[in-house]
């Protein structure tokens, strides 16, 4: 398979022609001594551990946090790109959010037929206790994480959509400090659209999502713990906004409004940025188990007396068997073409696309509708027979449960690995945030890269690394 | 600020000042054990900084006897002991870790760098090597933490309660260490034989240079080492960094000036306490028999802590 190579035209060949927006870089990286390259790379995981740049992995019994490998050669957009990418992306998070709008409300969607009807009614992600709700200034996906692929001669697809707590923004911010740190002249000699505004986007956004009538909203970032594997994460974003860091145990619900409990009393909060999953929110609702939530936190939010971002309920838009009617919804609620292209699904509840992966098993990827990380996910050409009878059994048994991909030519960029620089597949997440005045991002994302040669899986949980990513102008 | 978040930086503050003082008193005892060839004085020795710790049980319940090795080891980095340097260590790291979203970046990073540090120095047996080393740089590592505190901090509640947390420990690992050296006495005392002035000098000396008091009391008193002065210096005297009155008075001043309409009974007490202190004398403490005294202060400074731990911070559970 030949694959589109970020920097070069034809990386196959002899003299391979260098893109144009690379070539500066090109010109730079050429210079540079393999040794110092080493050294400088080192030097960057002695930093992120100094600095406490760090996931907890789950399952490891140490409690050992790691740190996500860093690869010095950016992935670099040209601006022109980028817009219509950003386009794209826009239009995308404006339909996702009318189409869970119209779900919990008149299910307009619905009775036009253009989506299953028991597809999301009957769906787990649904939340029935959502029906009705009017969230502040009607935003469900405050923040949304969008998969981006690059795939074929470098057409863009997405690949999935992250509307739940979409994590990974830390590292695209912290990926920048290091390269300006590590490499200040190709700041210097290269014109780089800085990204470090974020927080201040961020900001932005969830305040004017505040829930109606309050003047100086106080928001809080809402954590798991120091245990999660993105806590690093939640912290770094409340420290950059200047909010605090809460846990579910400092808050507490009173005469139906929320507050936290600080050293001069209770305190009202108004916006929740919260990095909980719907299940664990609030025990009197969903899972009674939880320590992790507030008890009543439903009960405010449905009083219109909280904004909670991103809102309950959002997992029915971001579910895999619901991916492939996104360009459904796009003509649907915004009667436009949708400028990003899905990638190619069968849903296996349909009978004719699962009797399909079933015959085709080793060409596709099989993944979980409900499912997160690269876990529960099959790659069927590197598979192994016991894999295919194992997930063909999986498949069988619950149809509703998967959904198979072909396997994309994901296009390629240059990485350090051991033997040198070598070309290695990767993705690309953005993050669009959506207040009650704009739409906005910044101009770059999070590019994860598969470590591992011919390896299609960039997950950090399974031993992807991550690169800056740039936008030239 | 969030109660939580109170309570961490708090026993941050304190942890990391427990291992400092551990370290304090392993080096004095392993430097005075050097000195010393009367086999059950250094035993004595050894024990004692289980006593000062409260730790005895959980030591003997594993070994049999108090040796050099084996307690060092215990003290230093016995994942088990909650009061191991490498556990005070971690303990304090963790604590930033829960508010590394409000504290400093370089608080942060000094403490979860000397986490780091200490856990290569411990893997290339720096302990087994030269343990002196592992103390002093453990002591320097608490002092860069303080001086990046003191020189990075806003001086809002997080730093109030950082400080509380500070002195409120110095106070009480003051007072163990004095309560323990003076009532194990000099070498002489145990053993019966005739007064050694050169004992004597070296079981004062290292009891004040456990607390940074020797270059001082030669300063202040330029005599020779007296147990009257000692007490004066170590417990009445404002203005050594380490005494009991000292460390009393800024916990008064940070719980003042933490205090709110429901915390008049705490900034009561923590001030009564520095008053008893600071007009105190040093005829009153030998009167009261200096045991008594500090077991006194000591339960005091508890009490203290659990109103503290009451009216600001998460309550004991």
């Amino acid at each position: 398979m030949s694959f589109y190579d970020e920097m070069w035209v034809n990386p196959g060949v002899t003299k391979p022609a260098v893109r144009s927006h690379y070539q500066a870089f090109e010109s730079w990286l050429k210079e540079q001594a393999f040794q110092d390259i080493t050294h400088k790379r080192e030097e960057a995981e002695l930093i992120f551990q100094q600095v406490g740049i760090t996931f907890a992995v789950y399952g490891d019994q140490a409690g050992t946090e790691r740190t996500i490998p860093f690869d010095i050669i950016p992935r670099i957009f040209p601006a022109a790109e980028w817009a219509l990418l950003e386009e794209g992306l826009r239009q995308r998070v404006t339909a996702l959010n009318m189409f869970l709008h119209d779900i919990y409300h008149e299910q307009n969607i619905l009775r036009a037929n253009r989506i299953p009807e028991d597809l999301v009614l009957a769906n787990t992600q649904f939340r029935p206790e959502m029906v009705g709700v009017d969230v502040p200034h009607n935003i469900y996906a405050h923040i949304a994480g969008i998969d981006i692929v690059r795939a074929g001669s470098g057409e863009f697809y997405v690949l999935e959509d992250n509307l739940r707590v979409p994590s990974g923004v830390s590292y695209m911010l912290e990926n920048r400090r290091m390269m300006m740190r590590l490499f200040p002249e190709l700041f210097a000699s290269n014109r780089i659209t800085p990204i470090a505004h974020y927080p201040s986007l961020l900001l932005d956004a969830l305040t004017s999502a505040e829930p109606g009538g309050v003047d100086d909203p106080t928001m809080v970032v809402l954590t798991p713990g120091m245990y999660n594997s993105a806590y690093f994460e939640h912290a770094f974003l409340a420290q950059q906004m200047g909010v605090e860091l809460v846990e579910g145990s400092d808050l507490f619900v009173k005469d139906n409004y929320l507050y936290m409990r600080t050293t001069r009393g209770p305190q009202r909060v108004d916006v929740i940025y919260r990095r909980v999953d719907d299940d664990f929110l609030d025990p009197a609702v969903f899972r009674e188990d939880s320590q992790l939530g507030v008890k009543g936190l439903m009960s405010v939010y449905r009083a219109g007396n909280v904004t909670l971002c991103n809102a309950i309920g959002t997992g029915i838009a971001d579910d895999k068997s619901v991916y492939p009617y996104v360009p459904d919804m796009i003509q649907f609620y915004l009667g436009e073409k949708p400028l990003l292209k899905n990638v190619e699904t069968f849903v296996c509840r349909r009978p004719e696309d699962l009797s399909y992966v079933l015959a085709n098993l080793s060409n596709l990827v099989v993944k979980e509708t409900h499912g997160a990380g690269g876990y529960g996910m099959l790659v069927g050409p590197y598979a192994t027979k016991k894999e295919l009878d194992t997930f063909s059994s999986l498949i069988k048994a619950d149809p509703t449960r998967y959904i198979a991909q072909p396997t994309l030519a994901l296009s390629t960029c240059p990485t350090f690995v051991e033997e040198g620089v070598a070309p290695r597949h990767i993705d690309l997440r953005p993050f669009v945030l959506t207040g009650s005045k704009r739409i906005s991002m910044v101009q770059g994302g999070l590019t994860r890269v598969a470590l591992k040669k011919g390896s299609l899986v960039v997950n950090s949980s399974q031993g992807g690394g991550t690169k800056d990513t740039w936008v030239v102008s | 600020m969030l109660s939580r978040t109170a309570d961490h930086f708090f026993w941050m503050a304190r942890y990391a000042e427990r291992a400092e003082n551990t370290a304090r008193m392993l080096e004095v005892s392993y430097q005075t054990a050097l000195l010393n060839t009367i086999d059950q004085y250094v035993e004595g020795n050894w024990r004692g900084v289980l006593e000062i710790s409260e730790l005895s049980d959980q030591y003997f319940a594993t070994f049999a006897r108090a040796s050099a090795t084996d307690v060092i080891d215990f003290m230093v980095q016995d994942p088990d002991n909650p009061s191991s340097m490498l556990s005070c260590i971690r303990a304090a790291r963790e604590n930033a870790r829960a508010v590394r979203g409000v504290l400093p970046t370089e608080v942060w990073e000094t403490l979860n760098g000397t986490w780091l540090d200490m856990n290569k120095m411990l893997k290339g047996r720096v302990l087994q090597k030269d343990p002196v080393r592992l103390f002093d740089w453990i002591k320097l590592r608490s002092h860069l933490l303080r001086g990046v505190q003191v020189g990075t901090m806003l001086r809002d509640e997080a730093y109030h309660f950082t400080r509380l947390g500070t002195f409120l420990e110095r106070a009480d690992n003051t007072a163990r260490i004095l309560d323990v050296k003076f009532q194990r006495g000099t070498p002489h005392d145990s053993a019966g034989s005739q007064v050694d002035v050169s004992a004597e000098f070296y079981y004062w000396a290292s009891l004040l240079r456990s607390l940074s008091g020797f270059e001082i009391y030669r300063r202040l008193y330029r005599d020779a080492i007296s147990s009257r002065a000692v007490v004066e210096l170590l417990v009445l005297r404002e203005d050594m960094p380490r005494s009991l009155t000292s460390c009393t008075g800024n916990v008064a001043k940070m719980v003042a000036s933490l205090h709110d309409s429901s915390s008049h009974t705490t900034v009561k007490m923590a001030g009564r306490l520095y008053a008893d202190l600071k007009y105190g004398s040093v005829s009153e403490i030998f009167a009261t028999g200096l045991h008594g005294y500090l077991e006194t202060y000591l339960s005091r400074v508890n009490e203290l802590g659990e109103r503290i731990s009451r009216d600001f911070l998460v309550p004991f559970k």
